[in-house]
């Protein structure tokens, strides 16, 4: 402190460093006042039997997982291979969240593709974007697989590689 | 303090304690209005009568309404409409209201675009008048989440999803606004305290601060005349009522203005009785489902304009992802008027009239936003997603033009 700070100064700076601190401390309390609740969180695994769900090559089936849809696509032979499908047992699955990556529009499935209605993006069979304003792939949720069972929310290696494959 | 002897519950007694003389002077029988004006200013008092309605409908609304995800739809689609008495006259009064209030807000809005009032003097008028469109749009779009129908979800979930902020993906920003993984239960409460205390709040604040900043550089007047407001108050307090430029605001310019409401009322309760469909989307009236999206989603007409800069620019530029063009346009629009004060380059004080590039300015300006907002509500295929493309730029453009329109017009006439 320099000589020409008075006592008035000293307790001006106590003040304003007490308040500082305290604000900040409010703000960081309103902040996680806000953040999703731990009920919210633990409630976030689901799991899904492919074996056990019946899909129909071509048609995909929707699930719910942490709110969310998510798409589950059995490939038919005539749609491309892609490095980031989810083989098991040669046959090729897409995994996706079905919330169109532009604003969360939930697209429509049309034969070989899903289209958003919200603002017309498009996405082929492999959930990549290939029309509109999508600026990526659909999102891979994270998951983990044994057997033929997805559980959704805990991250293995197969969704980190699809993942991968989409960046 | 002087002694004051008078009772407080005597006419002097209270003014002696409170000024109230002189308060109600300053604020109303000597607050000096010019006389050169038109039935467009009065939309301040009919906005302020709008938003009373808004209040006093919400109060009654609020009694009967549940912030919760499992009551929320019931609680509005049957309780309130079926139930409470006049429930539904409430509703219809709560959502007309909201609709029509952001149109006198346009009309306030370009009503001082017009005649210049955001210059000069006046620029903390336009921009307290700007945050008060900024606020009532967010209290706009909270309040329409609440009867938690399929449109309140997915506009929910569309808007919060653009504080992802596009390839930046703040993942974690949507999240904590959402108190979730997806917009739920903690989304809708929050949202309803949003609605019904914190933006209420904070928009009576910015009224008053509106209020406040107009009356030291006062109201302007359909030539831009300059008055001496002191002389001519003088002229007016001297009995030379005929002769002086202003009037008092209180009774004589509220007197209109008051005739003016009157004929809002009767078209705001026409539509209330007679027309309230328009503020009361049906695919709203199925209830929210997370699992189902609607086949056409787009907002209220009022935030049409700014949606279509949002979604007008459908293909990568620049090297730039066409939903990231899309944000910072839409971003720019929601406070591009806020530079208008700034970038108008006229150092006058002119009605659009006496400026003669810039009245074109002023027209093709309305046309664009007319053509976003129309193709705002159309499916963005085809044909129509060029036009919203073409009308996004346009609306660039004419900001980008505004500065060198109105320095021509300024030069044309010399002050240059």
């Amino acid at each position: 402190m320099s000589n020409k700070t008075n006592r008035r100064d000293f307790l001006g700076m106590s003040f304003a460093a007490v308040a500082a601190v305290g604000g900040a401390a409010s703000l960081v309390g309103m902040k996680q006042a806000w953040d999703p609740l731990p009920s919210v969180m633990a409630a976030g695994f689901t799991t899904i039997d492919l074996a056990a769900i019946e899909l129909v090559p071509g048609k995909p089936q929707t699930f719910k997982w942490r709110g969310k849809p998510i798409f589950v696509l059995l490939k038919t032979a005539d749609m491309e291979n892609f490095d980031g499908d989810l083989v098991i047992d040669s046959k090729r699955y897409t995994v996706a969240i079905g919330l169109c990556t532009h604003l969360g529009c939930i697209p429509a499935w049309k034969a070989n593709m899903w289209k958003c209605a919200c603002h017309g993006g498009e996405f082929n069979a492999s959930g990549v974007h290939t029309f509109g304003p999508p600026p990526k792939p659909l999102v891979i949720p994270p998951f983990s697989l044994e057997g033929t069972v997805l559980t959704l929310g805990n991250t293995g290696d197969e969704s980190k590689a699809m993942i991968a494959a989409r960046a | 303090m002087a002694k004051i002897e008078e009772s407080l519950f005597s006419a002097e007694g209270f003014d002696k304690r409170m000024a109230a003389g002189k308060f109600w002077k300053t604020m109303m029988t000597e607050y000096w209005i010019p006389k050169d004006i038109n039935f467009l200013w009065a939309m301040g008092v009919v906005l302020a009568v709008t938003f009373s309605i808004l209040i006093i409908s919400g109060i009654f609304l609020m009694m009967y309404y549940k912030p919760d995800i499992g009551m929320a739809f019931d609680s509005v689609n049957y309780t309130i409409m079926q139930e409470v008495a006049y429930g539904w006259l409430f509703r219809h009064m709560h959502g007309v209201a909201a609709s029509v209030i952001f149109l006198i807000i346009y009309i306030h809005m370009f009503t001082g675009i017009y005649y210049g009032s955001y210059k000069k003097g006046r620029e903390m008028i336009w921009l307290t008048g700007m945050l008060l469109f900024v606020t009532f749009s967010a209290a706009g779009f909270s309040g329409y989440m609440l009867p938690w129908g399929q449109m309140s979800y997915w506009a929910a979930a569309v808007i919060t999803n653009l504080f992802a902020g596009g390839s930046l993906e703040a993942w974690g920003l949507v999240e904590w606004i959402r108190g979730g993984f997806a917009v739920g239960d903690a989304t809708l409460t929050r949202f309803f305290m949003l609605h019904v205390f914190l933006l209420p709040l904070v928009i009576i604040m910015v009224i008053v601060v509106h209020f406040y900043t107009l009356r030291i550089p006062h109201v302007n007047n359909q030539e831009s005349e300059e008055i001496d407001f002191d002389v001519e108050a003088e002229k007016y307090l001297a009995g030379n009522k005929k002769e002086s430029k202003v009037i008092p605001f209180w009774p004589v310019f509220l007197s209109k203005d008051f005739a003016v409401v009157g004929v809002f009322l009767i078209f705001y309760f026409y539509l209330v009785f007679y027309n309230y469909n328009f503020a009361m989307d049906p695919v709203n009236f199925d209830p929210a489902n997370a699992m189902v999206t609607p086949a056409h989603i787009y907002p209220e007409w009022y935030f049409l304009w700014s949606y279509e800069t949002l979604r007008g620019p459908f293909f990568d530029m620049f090297g730039m992802k066409a939903m990231d063009i899309g944000l910072i346009i839409f971003g720019f629009a929601q406070a591009s008027f806020m530079l208008v004060p700034f970038i108008d380059k006229d150092p006058d004080i002119l009605p659009a009239f006496k400026r003669p590039k810039f009245h074109i300015w002023f027209w093709v300006m309305i046309v664009d936003l007319l053509v976003l907002t129309v193709y705002g509500k159309l499916p963005p295929t085809g044909a129509n997603a060029w036009v919203g493309f073409y009308a996004t730029a346009g609306f660039l453009v004419l900001f980008a033009a505004l500065p060198f329109v109105t320095k021509a017009d300024a030069k044309a006439r010399g002050a240059l």
